[in-house]
């Protein structure tokens, strides 16, 4: 049993979630490989970027490891990569400030 | 020795323990066999003089080495392609092949002879003066355009962070340079006859990106920056041997890396690995499968010749060149392969599946 609640190894076990489970994880990874594994409206790199950005808004150690080397295998440079993250970053900013709308109404309400 | 049920294995494997890899075994067990085709191209690795020092290098050339072919064995290449019609491609590999005394010479001799001639070039010899003589190398590009050499230049990314990570600092603006020159001379362009193909490998563990779809980006990015053109992008996987392996394991990701190209074993791609047209030849005249079978030491033994070294039956060379005996070998895999069976392959000329 690993120390810590993230261990690098664990990665590579992705595949047992279907321990408890088959057939619903096999579902789950035909459906990953359909839209993660190809070119589609999308090109793999553009969805790769994407998963970059969510890896980091979802804080996922894990596949922060897998998209950094995935957009690097799909042809993406650093530059390319760290704008998607700052895409995450101004949505989570974003997302916290625009409710900052309904704080204002709330004053609104309040302040007679 | 067993193959690898991937994530199963894996999973129960530490991560810091490499896969035990059988390549003959995996092949088996893919109901594959790989006998030689022909011998379209012979590659002939003249020497392991370098003027750089690059990370990924499987030869482990730099400016230290001294290994080169003797005038005995460029001749005996010429007299090969001589003999041997169907030998159409003659490939000059290194180290910095320029470098070596009789490199211009073997050119000339094979185009004489109406051969392809290839050579792996790597920019900035053209820039940088011979290692060892100090002469200076910039005549380079107007001898290969001169003779209708095709030349092949690595360039792992169309900018500098990548290339100069994996080549060393400056050789990125350096073969902007070199590409410049040798567009001006009309390398790249369109309807001129001169081939100039662009290398891309990756700058670390991880596999080349798709073939088509960088080589678009290369042409867009590079020609709206720098105004360089291109034919085609070959697009090669890092080679887990010698100077990268011995990266990888101070890292502590050469067991990981060997999963990945496992994981990504394409049996498609081993169907065009380029063994099966290829002939190897090392700087004493012996004869390889493989240029990085050259580098791990792993001879052809066809059982037909002397050795090169003299010894009875041990290792086939260009001075006992048996064409026969040569096409019924058996070529040697080894755990290294996978580097070119990965994905969607990897050969001297880019992906192969």
């Amino acid at each position: 049993m690993s120390n810590t609640y993230y261990d690098p190894a664990d990665l590579a076990k992705f595949g047992q979630i279907g321990q408890h489970g088959k057939a619903l994880a096999d579902e789950f990874f035909k459906y990953y490989g359909m839209v993660t594994g190809a070119d589609g409206a999308l090109t793999k790199r553009e969805k790769a970027l994407i998963a970059l950005a969510v890896s980091h808004s979802e804080k996922c150690p894990y596949c922060i490891d897998a998209y950094t080397t995935a957009c690097l295998e799909a042809g993406a440079n650093p530059a390319q990569m760290m704008e998607a993250v700052h895409v995450a970053a101004v949505m989570k900013a974003g997302v916290t400030l625009v409710h900052s709308v309904q704080m204002q109404n709330k004053l609104d309400q309040l302040v007679m | 020795m067993t193959v690898i049920p991937l994530l199963d294995e894996r999973a129960a494997r530490p991560a810091d323990v490499s896969p035990t890899i059988d390549f003959d075994v995996l092949l088996a067990a893919r109901g594959l066999t790989l006998p030689p085709l022909s011998i379209g191209t012979l590659q002939v690795n003249i020497t392991k003089l370098c003027n750089q020092v690059c990370r990924h290098c499987h030869v482990d050339a730099s400016p230290k080495r001294t290994e080169a072919l003797s005038r005995a064995g460029v001749e005996r290449c010429v007299e090969l392609l001589r003999q041997h019609p169907g030998i159409t491609t003659l490939d000059i590999t290194g180290g910095a092949p320029e470098l070596h005394a009789d490199f211009e010479w073997l050119v000339k001799e094979a185009r004489a002879l109406g051969r392809q001639v290839l050579v792996r070039h790597n920019l900035t010899v053209t820039f940088d003066a011979h290692p060892q003589s100090g002469a200076a190398m910039t005549h380079l590009p107007a001898f290969f355009a001169q003779q209708g050499v095709e030349v092949v230049s690595s360039l792992p990314y169309y900018q500098e962070f990548f290339t100069d990570a994996q080549r060393g600092n400056g050789v990125f603006a350096k073969s902007i340079q070199g590409l410049q020159q040798l567009n001006a001379l009309g390398y790249g362009q369109p309807g001129s006859g001169l081939v100039l193909n662009l290398v891309s490998n990756p700058v670390g563990p991880y596999l080349p990106a798709d073939q088509a779809g960088l080589q678009a980006d290369y042409q867009k990015q590079l020609f709206e920056q720098f105004g360089v053109v291109f034919n085609q992008l070959f697009t090669i996987t890092n080679m887990p041997i010698n100077r990268f392996a011995l990266h990888l394991r101070k890292n502590g990701q050469y067991a990981a890396y060997m999963d990945k190209l496992l994981a990504a074993f394409n049996p498609q791609a081993a169907q065009g690995v380029m063994c099966r047209s290829l002939i190897s030849v090392g700087d004493d005249g012996t004869l390889y499968d493989c240029d990085f079978n050259q580098q791990l030491g792993l001879a052809i033994q066809t059982g037909a010749g002397g050795g090169a070294g003299g010894g009875a039956g041990t290792a086939d060379s260009i001075f006992n060149f048996d064409h026969a005996a040569l096409l019924a070998r058996q070529i040697r895999f080894g755990s290294h392969c996978l580097g070119c069976t990965a994905g969607a392959g990897s050969s001297c000329g880019g992906a192969t599946a």
